[in-house]
């Protein structure tokens, strides 16, 4: 077979070339032709189809994403922004923190087990690139109905994916979500979150500069893994036959992933890397193109030196390759041998495929001839950029106006608390959690069912300072209320998470995002994501918070029906003093039981809507995040001076839900009379800015005080105690009723 | 005096050994890396193999470590009563390399299961078992896949009736194992092997809602300062 090089492609200027195959449009392609002046080779055009995909290219979202820039809030913490592998934010003391949220959805449909494990790999590999130490990580996960036959094929893999590459990498998983919905049947959501640990001068960007300085491969060898899969995969939908697609899904070895990372860590100790880059969709042509554009501009690479496990690859196929667990660093000439020792000690294969030039210009040779010569900017920053159009959905008006007002309401309250505390999106999600290792590193402060993850910050360079301090993490969207609203939900879903964070008395200080939306080719799904950025960005404004990086996933749809637009929104934040950590609901018998923020009648998008009249309509909860600050300042500061003896947050399923996980938490029960007139309001509506929080006796006026100072409204409902949840005068359940009902959800559906 | 020296192996693919050297030191010793391609011990007093994915577990788990250089030593020193402790991924190298009998095999529910098991403690006679009572319930944490204990009926007959069986499971066989064992010893009792993780109970903090694991530490040492 004749190597396309580019003097033959000089040879052949009107050869026919497959770019709508490659998912290019023809007047893309003919921009490369216009970049190039001449044809592109073949290994060329896999370079810009992959690069210039929605998938790495962001060419439909850029123009709104850019308000996160545009909006941002001042913030002294915020080190590294987003364009690069992930933000990093200062979090005191020398220490610096790094996170990104990110989507494995296409993939985890064709093959779950192997989709949702390379998801984990991949963002890790992000988080390493940084220069960081993974500590943790979570999975925001939706599934479609736990009763739909589709869901008991997706959803064990997924989770067994998740499990076998997390806990093999050793890496606690220590929180995220799992929520049910028939939206999702034909197309789950797999959002993978890793957080980093790293010194503040420690930070790696990916970059190559100094002419001279040479290209090392490192990791597992390339095989014919995903070929295709960033552009064909990430950006198609599912009216073909998934079989066809099986072999685009990549295949991942958790246990090269674990050398890696020490590997990695060891090179950043020896301090022997100039600039690192993970390779991830579209492999080797991503990370030389992006190495080399954020570097001194040029690079040279013989591709016949990549290690390959397939040893039939064609340049084409080894540039779009996706395999697994592997980088690529610039590394100094002198430094080599000491790079190369470290790669040995791990038995972790590296090999230097190329250098550092000053010509601005990326160059590949095969067999000596080059297949490759471009301005590797041209590729990496100046893809296409659309500004695709966007009107209201149809039926929007429609469905705002079915609210839930004209919905029975329920005779019989404890039996709607127990159904709904039962149902697959409330019930224990034990099933899957206790596949996840949550221990291993033993810096795990809070996990899962707790409102947000926390760890504690030791051991994670040999030889770095010690501190008190503790990081806090949580994911939170919810789909329905972005579908009535896409510009509220998004606020929704920042606020929960915000809040999830401040009840374990961390200071929310970072957000990520993962947005996951169906074709941005249809104007009414391109309607709902610049509505849910524009509505995230205001949000993070007023709260304060910079996006600090995140990912988009459109297509998420089957035929033409999209998911419910799903915004998953991941906040960060930092405790000074991790011992003085909240833990989730009542720790305590004897503790006064309070509640903090107002409730109104709001059941737009509610679980009680959802699970018990399958309906949804009319109005999200409104987003009031004034409250949700002071809400937040309330509960760090409680927790700084030692008032809170537990709390929880307020969201799906209402008071009546956070009465009985709060109750379950330790197996302490409650006896509370309910502050308004209408029982079924104050337990059952989603009310947003609210949480509920248990003080002892002696530590109320104190924090009372708080309270006022803040202006956020506390009502005293009761006290902890004896083994019943009890709402006076309304309902009466045993603890270990709620306990057989909360635990057997998701046993009952999946065994 | 000087510390005693615990040694903390590991080979590629361990993942508990940060935590495992934690708890040696929380109890005052001094935690001592070994490295799994080097021959030598470094004169350690004692050794804590931890948990994790050896080699990726990919043959069998433990299977391929314990041909690797450092268990070439550590094997005969372990014969000869150096006090040897196996976690999780631990055990299992232990049963491959026969200092202890059996092997471990795939959770009878199939799944990985994490979670803080009531285990009760069945020999104090072990030298990582002294400071525990007869009959102690103890909570630790399990986290595995393949953690089902499984030995022919004249090991398993052995076993109990020389009272090496050092752990069982209680409140409910989270694996199947055979006769609810969760952990077994050697006859001279310095070799220990078990499926829970003591490293993840030794802190209020962190890990398990439990700190009975900081037993397995102060057993041992005051072992090898009354040697």
């Amino acid at each position: 077979m004749n190597t396309d090089s580019v003097s033959r492609a000089l040879e052949t200027p009107d050869e026919r070339q497959p770019y709508a195959e490659l998912g290019m449009k023809d007047d893309e392609y003919q921009r490369v032709r216009d970049i190039l002046g001449r044809r592109p080779t073949g290994s060329e055009l896999a370079i810009y189809s992959v690069m210039w995909s929605e998938h790495c290219s962001y060419k439909s979202s850029k123009v709104h994403l850019r308000q996160f820039g545009t909006k941002a809030p001042e913030s002294e913490a915020l080190l590294v922004g987003m364009g690069e592998n992930a933000g990093v934010v200062d979090i005191g003391d020398g220490w610096a923190a790094t996170f990104k949220i990110e989507s494995h959805n296409h993939p985890s449909y064709v093959e779950p087990h192997q989709g949702a494990a390379t998801g984990v790999g991949g963002i890790v590999r992000d988080i390493m690139s940084m220069g960081a130490r993974p500590v943790a990580v979570m999975d925001a996960l939706r599934f479609g109905g736990a009763d739909q036959p589709d869901t008991r094929r997706v959803l064990p893999g997924v989770v067994e994916g998740i499990s076998h590459y997390g806990n093999c990498l050793g890496l606690p998983n220590i929180g995220g979500e799992v929520v049910f919905d028939p939206c999702y049947i034909g197309n789950p959501l797999v959002n993978a979150l890793c957080v980093g640990l790293l010194r503040k001068d420690q930070i790696k960007l990916a970059t190559a500069p100094g002419p001279g300085n040479k290209v090392v491969l490192f990791g597992a060898r390339t095989g014919a893994d995903g070929i295709g899969g960033a552009s064909v995969l990430a950006s198609a939908t599912f009216e073909d036959e998934s079989q066809a697609k099986r072999p685009a899904v990549q295949v991942g070895d958790p246990f090269m992933e674990k050398l890696l990372i020490e590997c990695c860590l060891e090179l950043y100790q020896a301090d022997v890397v100039v600039g690192i880059q993970d390779l991830g969709a579209a492999g080797v042509s991503c990370a030389t193109t992006e190495l080399a554009a954020k570097g001194t501009g040029g690079m040279e690479v013989n591709l016949n030196l990549v290690p390959l496990r397939d040893p039939t690859l064609r340049p084409e196929e080894i540039l779009m390759s996706e395999s697994q667990e592997r980088m690529m660093a610039v590394v100094t000439p002198d430094d080599i041998p000491a790079f190369m020792a470290v790669c040995d000690k791990w038995d972790v294969p590296a090999t230097v495929i190329g250098e550092v030039t000053d010509t601005g210009r990326l160059v590949m040779t095969w067999d000596g001839e080059v297949i490759v010569d471009i301005p590797p900017g041209t590729a990496a920053d100046e893809g296409p950029v659309y500004e695709r159009p966007f009107h209201e959905p149809a039926g929007q008006a429609a469905l705002n106006a079915d609210g839930p007002e004209r919905l029975p309401r329920p005779e019989d309250l404890r039996e709607t608390l127990l159904t709904l505390l039962g149902s697959p999106n409330l019930g224990s999600k034990e099933w899957v959690t206790s596949q996840y290792d949550r221990y291993v590193r033993g810096n795990t402060v809070l996990a899962q069912p707790a409102d947000a993850g926390m760890l504690r910050i030791s051991e994670v360079m040999p030889g770095a300072q010690e501190t008190t301090r503790g990081i806090a993490l949580a994911t939170d969207g919810n789909g329905r209320y972005a579908k009535l609203d896409p510009y509220t939900g998004a606020q929704l879903a920042l606020a929960e998470a915000y809040r999830n964070v401040a009840v374990t008395g961390a200071t929310p200080l970072a957000v990520t995002n993962c947005l996951n939306f169906g074709s941005p080719e249809d104007p009414e799904v391109m309607w709902q994501f610049s509505e849910a950025v524009r509505g995230l960005a205001d949000a993070c404004r007023t709260l304060g918070v910079p996006v600090t990086g995140g990912n988009v996933s459109f297509y998420n749809q089957t035929g033409s029906t999209a998911i419910n637009p799903t915004p998953v929104i991941g906040v960060l934040g930092v405790i000074d003093d991790v011992a003085q950590r909240v833990r989730s609901g009542f720790t305590a018998a004897g503790l006064r039981v309070l509640l903090l923020g107002e409730t109104r009648e709001e059941f737009g998008g509610s679980e009680w809507a959802h699970v018990v009249h399958g309906h949804l309509g009319g109005l999200p909860p409104q987003a009031d995040l004034e409250a949700e600050r002071g809400l937040a300042a309330v509960l760090t500061e409680a927790a700084a001076r030692g008032l809170l003896e537990g709390s929880h947050d307020l969201s799906d399923g209402g008071l009546a839900v956070a009465l009985a996980e709060s109750c379950l938490a330790q197996g302490v029960g409650c006896t509370v009379t309910l502050p308004g007139e209408d029982a079924f309001v104050e337990l059952f509506s989603e009310s947003a800015a609210r949480a509920l929080v248990c003080v002892r006796p002696e530590a109320f006026d104190a924090f009372a005080d708080l309270c006022v100072r803040h202006e956020v409204p506390c009502s005293g409902l009761g006290l902890t105690g004896g083994s019943a949840l009890t709402v006076e005068g309304v309902l009466d359940v045993p603890v270990e009723e709620l306990r057989e009902v909360h635990t057997s959800a998701l046993p009952r559906v999946f065994g | 005096m000087s510390a005693a020296r615990v040694g903390v192996v590991t080979f590629p693919g361990t993942l508990d050994d940060q935590d495992a050297a934690r708890a040696v030191r929380l109890a005052g010793a001094e935690a001592v890396p070994l490295w799994h391609a080097d021959h030598d011990l470094k004169g350690v007093d004692a050794v804590f193999l931890p948990g994790g994915f050896s080699y990726g577990d990919y043959l069998r788990c433990g299977a391929i470590s314990r041909f690797s250089p450092l268990m070439t030593e550590l094997i005969p020193a372990a014969r000869s009563g150096l006090p040897v402790l196996g976690t999780c991924n631990g055990f299992q190298i232990l049963c491959e390399a026969h200092l202890l009998p059996g092997a471990l095999t795939r959770n009878e529910g199939l799944h990985y299961i994490c979670r803080d098991q009531r285990i009760r403690v069945e020999s104090t006679r072990t030298a990582w078992t002294a400071d525990f009572a007869d009959g102690q319930e103890i909570v630790l944490p399990i986290k595995h896949g393949e953690g089902r204990y499984v030995a022919d009926a004249e090991t398993l007959a052995a076993l109990e009736s020389e009272g090496r069986v050092v752990f069982r499971y209680a409140g409910g066989n989270p694996n199947g194992s055979l006769n609810d064992i969760a952990g077994i010893t050697n006859e001279a009792g310095n070799v220990v092997g078990l499926m829970p993780h003591p490293e993840h109970a030794v802190e209020d903090l962190t890990g398990a809602p439990s700190v009975d694991g900081r037993h397995f530490f102060t057993s041992i040492l005051k072992r090898l300062v009354n040697a």
